[in-house]
């Protein structure tokens, strides 16, 4: 059996997009992730195609539980992305896509930093393209933003890759403790694209900022990669459990306050991150288990969102919930695909958000985690109200916005339609998503305690936020812009660096001013004694100019006996 | 916000205002539902607060969100700039 090393196939076969006919194309792309799914069917466990390099051992396939499932997940969202951008005729759009999908699949499967290294600036690099292809000035200078940022992580991880090969002999990548510069450097080229506190403010930025198919992409991968690479390397790393439990809780305030609702939907995304997070920080195999299932739903019911959100932006032209409402007037589908989107992030009973994130908070609570575990809690009811109320709530029902807009295209209607069936189906029988967990797992997510629980968290905040509209004690969506950490590079750098500028340039303008005053009077002095009327310019007699070179003489030879 | 309702468009069951009313009036009988659920299993628990008085993650996700909010209320006095806040920032 021909083995083939996963992702690649998409990266070539990206290759190729723009030779394959019109008519066929959106086949052809769909194809890819399909044969490469069926190749991971068949791949065998272990390390294949190893081989060295000078002195280096690299391994770039790595399979095993860990990087199958995320894998498994990530083909399975460039399917469904691909299906929802089949209406796209833009070559640039279709190949930045596969090579990104492809490039985070390979990541997954890197057995050595290098490899994974190639990989992590492939997904950067690759895109970029979808967020400048919006084509639009803001589009642009968000699109540089991002790349400095997603290529200076992958810079850190070469930097680190080096040191640890260094320290250790090996450019292996597996378990790392936080000891030495090396893994250091690569914990925070992981945790920019985790999108760690302070790290984060790419992901609120670029993403709203993408195409309306680019966006569905986006969400999938280059967060996850950072995810599976956390796990693998530092899995029980005990400063990732507040670092998550952080990530939980500060997005969604952000989150309530919000007016674009696909950023809306990029702060809840940080906050669902900060779930996985902490299950890789208790490290036990019932929370990697849980990061891993988490992973999997989320790239799901993520997807989902962001796509019935692109959805309404295509068809209005707007995403700002202050310009919004009424729309599940005409667009029925769209806000039913919406709703269950909203009830998988809810972690609703029967759907796959349920089945995974109680993996993650089961462990916290096991493990003593007490504080966290509360905080967890908070950030479930938190992200049912901003994600599972608010973005249908503002989108589809509130108060009527007069738009009418057609339903969304077809094929945006199947992808959504196959996101939701998979969210229902994962949630309602998740036996087959637990088989596929690295560790073996024996977790029962349908006991009446977990269920009645669950229901009790979720209609007291469905209460809260009907509370809070019926008393007009609800903050209204505003046309705003919200300062957040990138606030210090966007405004406050800038502004120093130009406030430096203006102290610079006068003392810059004073030295200069000094010096050429000084040249100045260097050149009248020059002026007055060789110029017409000076001194030296004046015709002397030879006996002078001889007695002259005499005296020279009679000083070198003093100098010169000295 | 006034409602831009058309007036060719047929009426929808959530157009009305008893039907809305209905709505909430089913997820407050829900609510309570669970909470006297409460009563009626045995509830398996990892801390001791998680059962002092039956309903109690009702009542946690309650106040935590009514906290998230309004403190996300009070954050936006802080945070909230024009739309295009950075745009004008580039033009300096």
């Amino acid at each position: 059996m021909i083995e083939f090393p996963p992702g690649l196939l998409l990266i070539i076969g990206a290759i190729f997009v723009p030779l394959v006919p019109q008519v066929v194309r959106n086949a052809y792309m769909l194809a890819l992730p399909v044969f490469g799914f069926w190749g991971l069917l068949i791949i065998p466990e272990g390390v294949n195609f190893a081989f060295d390099i000078f002195s280096y051992t690299l391994s770039p396939v790595r399979v095993d539980g860990l990087s199958l499932i995320f894998g498994y997940i990530f083909h399975i969202a460039a399917a469904i992305s691909i299906i929802f951008a089949f209406h796209i005729k833009d070559i640039v759009q279709q190949m930045a896509g596969l090579i990104y999908a492809g490039a985070a699949i390979g990541g997954a499967f890197a057995g050595d930093l290098i490899t994974l290294f190639v990989y992590w600036e492939g997904t950067a690099i690759a895109s970029v393209f979808l967020i400048w292809s919006s084509k639009t000035e803001a589009a642009y200078r968000t699109g540089m933003r991002y790349l400095i940022i997603q290529v200076g992580s992958g810079v850190l991880l070469l930097a680190g890759a080096i040191l640890q090969y260094k320290a250790t002999g090996s450019l292996d990548f597996s378990k790392m403790g936080l000891t030495g510069l090396g893994p250091v450097l690569i914990f925070i080229a992981f945790g920019i694209k985790a999108a760690f506190p302070l790290l984060h403010n790419w992901l609120q930025d670029a993403y709203p900022e993408a195409t309306v198919t680019g966006t569905v992409f986006l969400s999938a991968f280059t967060t996850k990669l950072a995810i599976y690479a956390l796990a693998r390397g530092f899995p029980g790393t005990e400063m990732l459990i507040w670092i998550g439990a952080t990530m939980t809780a500060f997005p969604i305030f952000y989150a309530v306050i919000e007016n674009d609702l696909r950023r809306v939907l990029a702060y809840s995304l940080n906050n669902q991150l900060g779930f996985m997070v902490v299950g890789i920080g208790i490290g036990t195999e019932l929370a990697l288990n849980g990061t891993a299932a988490h992973a999997f739903s989320h790239i799901l019911y993520k997807a989902l969102l962001f796509m019935s959100m692109g959805a309404v932006l295509y068809r209005t032209g707007t995403i700002k919930g202050s310009e919004l409402g009424g729309l599940y007037k005409s667009m029925p589908y769209t806000t039913g695909f919406c709703i269950v989107g909203a009830a998988s992030i809810s972690a609703f009973p029967l759907f796959s958000g349920f089945i995974s994130k109680s993996l993650i908070i089961a462990a916290a609570a096991e493990e003593g985690h007490w504080v966290v575990w509360l905080i967890l809690l908070f950030a479930s009811a938190g992200v049912f109200h901003h994600s599972g109320i608010k973005i249908p709530y503002f989108a589809f029902f509130q108060h009527d916005s007069g738009k009418r807009p057609k339903e969304a295209p077809t094929n945006m209607l199947v992808a959504m339609g196959i996101a939701a069936f998979l969210c229902i189906a994962v949630g309602v029988y998740p036996a087959p998503l637990y088989a596929i967990l690295p560790f073996h797992a024996n977790f029962v997510p349908y006991t009446t305690t977990h269920v009645v629980t669950q229901l009790q968290l979720l209609l007291f905040s469905a209460l809260a936020f009907t509370y809070l509209m019926k008393t007009g004690l609800y903050p209204p969506e505003l046309k705003s812009t919200n300062l957040d950490f990138d606030w210090t590079y966007r405004r406050m750098l800038p502004k120093m660096i130009n406030g430096l500028g203006k102290v610079f340039i006068p003392a810059d303008r004073y030295v200069r001013m000094v010096f050429l005053i000084r040249v100045e009077k260097v050149i009248a002095s020059v002026f007055r004694h060789h110029g017409p009327e000076g001194l030296l310019a004046r015709t002397w007699p030879t006996g002078s100019t001889v007695l002259w070179v005499a005296v020279l003489l009679g000083g070198m030879l003093l100098i010169y006996y000295i | 916000m006034a409602d831009q309702q058309r007036p060719d468009d047929k009426l929808y069951w959530l157009d009305e205002d008893k039907n809305v009313k209905k709505i909430i009036w089913a997820l407050c009988i829900a609510c309570a539902l669970s909470v006297i659920a409460d009563l009626f299993y045995h509830k398996h628990i990892v801390y001791a607060a998680e059962d002092w008085v039956p309903g109690m993650y009702g009542w946690y996700g309650f106040i935590g969100c009514v906290f998230l909010v309004l403190s996300a209320k009070l954050l936006r006095k802080l945070l909230m700039r024009s739309e295009d806040y950075y745009e004008e920032a580039n033009d300096d």
